[in-house]
């Protein structure tokens, strides 16, 4: 029997965001699924070597907030400078010792699982990003090469 | 004496880490060996269940003892 196949496509670069492409992804590799995942428009952040990924409640009133913050500062009390920059810290701390994975290890558990990460090149083009930033081991493609696997796919998502 | 032939302590890691290290350790191992894995995640019930019936490693015990979740899966 052929392996099944999972095709997903990221879309948003925010850390939150980012863990259901690198999860999904990953565990169906380990199902043995061949996977492909196809990085579009902000998800092509969550390529970069170096990634700067935040969180921010601000327009998610469905973020749980430590110590009742969200009592203390509101709304616009979120949009105050070094806000995200403190949210983003307290919710990596959160999942460390809750023993969830980095975006980093997922993403490296997917590579060394040989799922297929493809970086859109129209949106490389257009925000003016080098492939210089990226990892190495990427595809650059287009719709058409997403659809040829998708196509095929048992699954198909778009996160 | 153990009745299996490998040991995977996964405890304190979350979803999806106690499978993908599972299949990671099963991958290094023979077939028919029997691998014995500690979690501590109570997703890992039913995570386990899954991952055996989707990739034919059959599970052998599946149980709670102290607040640990212990499985032994048999590699195929």
């Amino acid at each position: 029997m052929d392996d099944k196949k999972l095709a997903i496509i990221a879309t948003k670069g925010s850390l939150d965001w980012a863990y259901p492409p690198f999860i999904l992804a990953s565990t169906a590799a380990a199902l043995g699924y061949e996977t492909q995942i196809f990085f579009t428009f902000y998800g092509l952040q969550l390529l970069k070597k170096k990634l700067a990924l935040a969180v921010t409640p601000i327009g998610n009133p469905g973020m749980p907030m430590p110590m009742g913050m969200d009592k203390w500062f509101p709304v616009l009390g979120m949009t105050l400078p070094g806000m995200q920059g403190m949210v983003t810290s307290m919710m990596k701390q959160k999942m460390k010792s809750k023993g969830v994975a980095s975006i980093e290890e997922l993403r490296d558990l997917c590579v060394e699982a040989d799922v297929k990460l493809i970086a859109c090149q129209m949106t490389v083009d257009l925000f003016d990003m080098e492939r210089t930033e990226f990892i190495d081991g990427l595809e650059y493609a287009g719709a058409a090469a997403f659809f040829e696997f998708a196509g095929e796919s048992d699954i198909c998502l778009y996160i | 004496m153990a009745d299996f032939d490998q040991e995977l302590d996964a405890s304190g890691l979350n979803c999806p880490l106690p499978i993908l290290r599972a299949k990671k350790t099963l991958a290094s191992m023979e077939a028919g060996q029997v691998l014995h894995i500690i979690a501590t995640d109570p997703g890992s019930v039913k995570d386990f269940e899954a991952f055996s019936k989707q990739t034919g490693n059959e599970l052998l015990e599946s149980k709670e003892e102290g607040g640990k979740f212990l499985f032994l899966i048999k590699k195929k």
